[in-house]
């Protein structure tokens, strides 16, 4: 076995996915909640990618590529809609963008 | 020797990523936080490459890094002194339950993979040279993961659609 194996990746990729939704729980601000989502999102990417090296099966590299798409997906509709909150004059605050709340 | 070298690239490539990753959940100027993304997305990258993924690496780094943070940076220059994010979070109630709610999910991740672990994760596969290559994943793209390719176009044009519905100014609709 030359280099880490794949515990290690493993355990940089549960650290990633904490850190992210500790930023995504505690954070207010939906520019920074967006950039804790694509951390959270990445560690599971670094997760999908080394257990396809790890199984030597090429479907966890085309998942991750499908995960990529989806986080820019994501990230034009997040952005898009942090625009338009900025737009209509409302505070850019997750908590205080409860209008939709049942 | 060249396994020491992969060991000293792994700690540093995992290091940045994770003080970066940080550092994200933690500055209060967004464009701060955003560059710091980059890093993070950069180092993971080497990763990726440590792990015979080139083809993504590079995607990683032009997708990623170059396309998608080009447009926060926009965002975060059109809003300005609007987009600064200071702690000030819920009542002190709801930021520990944040953490214990983050660890918990922590926890969890550990203990399911730690469940799975068993003797076909002890010695990694031996692939070969085009492992990775993007000759190898457009292969597979065009073959067995075809629908998965069309529905991620799809996805992505939904959005561009839905990017410009919601940037567009309605001037009588307007509230």
């Amino acid at each position: 076995m030359s280099g880490p194996g794949v515990g290690w990746y493993l355990i940089v990729s549960a650290a990633l996915f904490g850190i992210g939704s500790l930023g995504v729980m505690l954070r207010r601000s939906p520019l920074i909640v967006l950039l804790s989502l694509e951390i959270m999102l990445n560690g599971a990417n670094l997760a999908l990618i080394a257990f396809a090296r790890q199984l030597g099966n090429l479907d966890g590299q085309i998942f991750a590529l499908a995960v990529m798409a989806v986080a820019a997906a994501e990230v034009a509709i997040g952005l898009g809609l942090i625009v338009a909150m900025a737009r209509r004059d409302m505070a850019l605050d997750v908590d205080q963008a409860s209008v939709l709340r049942g | 020797m060249g396994n020491v070298l992969v060991w000293i690239v792994w700690f540093l490539a995992a290091g940045a990523c994770l003080g970066s990753g940080i550092a994200v959940v933690s500055l209060t100027n967004p464009f701060y936080s955003a560059l710091a993304l980059i890093g993070n997305l950069a180092s993971l990258a080497v990763l990726y490459l440590l792990l015979a993924a080139e083809f993504l690496a590079a995607a990683q780094v032009l997708v990623y890094a170059g396309a998608v943070m080009v447009m926060f940076v926009f965002v975060i220059a059109y809003l300005g002194g609007r987009a600064d994010a200071p702690w000030a979070g819920g009542s002190p109630v709801m930021q520990t339950a944040a953490v214990v709610a983050a660890v918990a999910l922590l926890v969890e991740v550990v203990v399911v993979l730690g469940l799975a672990w068993g003797d076909d994760l002890k010695d990694s596969a031996e692939v070969s040279d085009s492992f990775g290559s993007p000759a190898a994943i457009g292969e597979l793209f065009l073959t067995d993961h075809l629908l998965a390719f069309e529905i991620t176009s799809i996805v992505l044009l939904v959005a561009a659609i839905g990017g410009v519905v919601l940037g567009t100014t309605h001037e009588k609709g307007r509230p």
